[in-house]
């Protein structure tokens, strides 16, 4: 099954995420991340999702998410056509012995340290998948307490925005 | 045959305010998709409830099935001072809502049922997924507990959009009394528009009781409900090309047609084409059953040559269908050497489960012209396509295989021969209304319809109990037609309650109960299926049972008049003095043989081509030519 990046305008109303997610549970998808937040219009919100799925059954779960009253306008975001990413805090147990090895394992990823105690760190870091997967993966020997990742973001390359011709009627 | 008896057209067709020009209709000015007539009211305050009411007479809204209950009293204390609603009250909430399908159906526009919050609600829900399978056009209000109180398991408290969220077109909770027309305007907007389907608007009771300005009409503003009316140019044309090219195309018709209000132009298509037409359960009545071009309903229970016109042909024009189970059997084995023309409203209809050579997305009712004439056209230039060895091959399996069936063993009536008797005395102009199970395939393959919107049934959710209440709905929006539930003895138990609501408002509906005292369908899967072994399908109602209810008592106590007929010589009279009351609502116990069957079946999980026209029993087919 491959990897699929949708974008989704939705109208900011309450129950508005629990109408999509539920049309990718009916289908039995597995969401793989979700991101919601508001945009540059207000009483508008997206919604990046990344799900596993085969591509007739994601152009029908599409088509479904089109029906939904508060659903606006939906986009696959290719890979190669698109910035994605994923942003991640992680807490890694680092005490005097092994801090600087940690922090310069962080330096090399471009993360930043944003909380310190006696024998832990939390680390933050932004990136596509392989780089943060790539970070865990050297922190992991030093041993890694917590991860909270928000969902990935995903935006089209170029100057279109996805906002523009789908909501001309809204600011009419 | 003839061309189609000249039954009047089914619907004083008034489609609810579908714009004409636009194709994307949420781009039209806002005013001009609240339904009803517009009227302009400068601002007056009020209280929330009578601005449900306002908003209800402004759209036009002229009858209602409800109950109400402690979160809804203040909107039914503002209803007593409506002249303008007519507001039935059932005995039943389920019941409400399957009124208010019948209603929609039969008059084209929107059904209104209203219940209370909690049980009064959740016993919406069958009747809500009902008509968000077949496609009804229904708005449900139901009142809510006070806001300050929602999600604390309140008394009388139940997440009803939350329930209802894969159940409706859309929902709404209101929580604020200002918001009630807008959200009204949109709800109506968003069941009749598109593709229909019922709208849940979920009203707190605070919202009820706080003062507000109404106005009217109020701006509805969705920018994410767009409908496409018109179909493609191009995909038209590509359609008219295959047409033109085909040898063996069929027509596929679907509840769509009759939703959208297309049989006129249906007609004046498929005669341009001279293709057999098939008419599915949700589309009886779309294409006249007498029309010679009408070849029967295909599916599990379709008739030979409709079943096999689909197989064998090599291109599908589909209209207003979905490829639903029922009809394709299975589906990789459905018509296989067809090409599909899939025309239909609904975008995540096309190619769901058949992929489409060429789709079109739009209303039947813009479509079906565009098509007609890119045909006629096509036709001019090319000349029509050459039809007449298809026809042999499907006249002959009309002729050989039409739908029968076969005396009963037991010395008691043939349900089917019931059937056909109310059809043929009744006559076309008539609405009838079928529970589901046996009775009801026989009462789509036995009566002949003739118009659309005479023929409700429960096709998507096999809802057992919608006959009466729907039937009751049909009587209430077409008082001068006769309106016939014929419903099974399983299925008259589930809602007869609405027998009381018929009496005490006048709705003089017909019952006939195709009394076999037992789970027809059931058991005749357990004579299939199951060796035979009948678990839990007897009910004890009929013939030599202890006749619990005794059906003609029933009647009585509800103030009906209850009649018997448990032979064949009566059966005549029987209907006969039935058609003769319209006082009082009819209920007949046709007592008949629980052995009968429907027949043709495709059992389940096997090819159409698979069709038994009785227990083991295969159409001989011709050698492909």
């Amino acid at each position: 099954m491959a990897r699929h990046t949708l974008s989704v305008l939705v109208e900011d109303v309450p129950g508005v995420l629990t109408r999509v997610a539920s049309l990718f549970a009916r289908r039995a998808f597995n969401i793989h991340s979700l991101a919601v937040g508001p945009t540059e219009i207000s009483g508008i919100s997206r919604i990046t999702v990344v799900v596993d799925a085969e591509g007739d059954l994601l152009e029908q779960v599409t088509k479904q998410l089109n029906k939904l009253i508060n659903v606006i306008k939906i986009v696959e975001l290719m890979p190669e056509a698109s910035v994605q990413r994923d942003h991640i805090l992680v807490k890694v147990r680092a005490d005097a012995a092994t801090r600087l090895q940690v922090t310069q394992a962080a330096d090399l990823f471009r993360a930043s340290v944003v909380d310190v105690s006696t024998d832990s760190l939390i680390i933050e870091a932004t990136g596509n998948a392989e780089k943060i997967h790539a970070l865990l993966a050297v922190l992991e020997p030093f041993g890694i307490r917590e991860i909270v990742q928000a969902g990935t973001l995903a935006v089209g390359r170029g100057s279109k925005s996805m906002s523009d011709r789908a909501l001309r009627s809204v600011s009419a | 045959m003839s061309n189609g008896t000249t039954a009047s057209p089914g619907l004083p067709a008034k489609p609810a305010n579908r714009s004409k020009d636009a194709t994307v209709s949420s781009v039209v000015e806002a005013s001009s998709l609240v339904q009803g007539p517009n009227n302009i009211i400068a601002p007056t305050e009020m209280l929330g409830s009578q601005a449900i009411v306002r908003s209800l007479e402004e759209l036009g809204v002229k009858d209602v099935f409800g109950l109400p209950g402690g979160a809804i009293m203040p909107t039914y204390d503002s209803l007593m001072d409506s002249t303008k609603i007519n507001h039935i009250l059932v005995r039943h909430e389920q019941g409400s809502g399957h009124a208010a399908q019948g209603y929609a159906m039969v008059t084209g526009e929107v059904g209104v049922c209203i219940a209370t919050s909690g049980p009064g609600a959740t016993n919406l829900v069958t009747s809500i997924a009902d008509a968000h399978m077949d496609s009804v056009p229904m708005v449900a209000i139901t009142g809510q507990v006070h806001s300050a109180f929602i999600g604390s398991d309140a008394f009388q408290e139940a997440d009803i959009v939350g329930i209802t969220m894969p159940i409706t077109k859309h929902s709404f909770l209101v929580t604020k009394a200002e918001d009630i027309p807008r959200i009204l305007a949109s709800a109506f907007h968003i069941a009749a528009t598109g593709r229909p389907g019922p709208v849940l608007v979920d009203i707190t009771k605070d919202a009820q009781q706080s003062k507000m300005m109404f106005s009217w009409p109020p701006k509805i503003d969705l920018p994410g409900y767009k409908t496409v009316v018109r179909g493609h140019n191009k995909q038209v044309r590509e359609a008219a090309k295959l047409i033109a090219a085909s040898s063996r195309p069929v027509f596929y018709v679907g509840g769509g047609v009759i939703k959208a209000h297309a049989a006129a132009e249906l007609k004046e298509f498929a005669e341009l084409v001279g293709a057999p037409v098939v008419t599915t359960l949700q589309a009886r009545g779309a294409f006249p059953d007498s029309h010679e071009l009408h070849v029967g309903m295909p599916g599990m229970h379709g008739a030979v040559s409709a079943v096999t016109a689909l197989q064998q042909s090599d291109l599908l024009i589909t209209l207003g269908a979905r490829f639903d189970d029922r009809v394709t059997g299975v589906l990789h084995t459905f018509a296989p050497n067809a090409k599909v023309i899939h025309a239909d409203i609904d975008p995540a209809e096309i190619s769901k489960n058949r992929t489409a050579d060429i789709p079109i997305v739009g209303s039947v009712k813009e479509i079906i012209p565009e098509l007609t004439e890119a045909c006629r056209t096509r036709f001019t230039e090319g000349g029509a396509p050459d039809l007449s060895a298809w026809w042999n091959t499907i006249g002959r399996l009309r002729e050989t295989y039409p739908i029968g069936f076969t005396p009963t063993q037991d010395g008691l009536s043939a349900p089917q021969h019931v059937i056909q008797r109310i059809g043929e005395l009744t006559g076309p102009e008539a609405v009838y209304v079928a529970g589901v199970g046996q009775h009801q395939m026989w009462a789509a393959q036995f009566i002949k319809y003739e118009r659309p919107a005479s023929w409700l049934n429960s096709g998507g959710l096999g809802t057992m109990g919608y006959s009466v209440p729907a039937a009751m709905g049909a009587k209430v929006g077409n008082p001068d037609r006769v309106v016939w539930a014929i419903d099974g003895d399983g299925c008259f138990q589930m809602t007869n309650q609405e027998l009381a609501t018929c009496v005490i408002n006048n709705i003089p509906i017909k019952v006939a109960i195709i009394n076999n005292s037992s789970l027809g369908m059931v058991r005749q899967w357990q004579t299939l299926f199951y060796n035979s072994r009948y678990s839990n399908t007897d009910l004890n109602t009929g013939a030599g049972t202890a006749r619990v209810p005794d059906f003609v008592k029933l009647a009585d106590a509800y103030g009906c008049v209850g009649l018997r007929c448990e032979r064949d010589e009566d059966i005549d009279a029987t209907i006969q003095q039935a058609l003769a009351i319209n006082d009082r609502p009819v209920v007949i116990d046709f007592v008949v043989s629980r052995d009968s069957m429907v027949w043709p079946m495709v059992p389940t999980g096997v090819s159409n081509d698979l069709i038994q026209i009785a227990r083991g029993m295969t159409p001989e087919w011709e050698e492909e030519d």
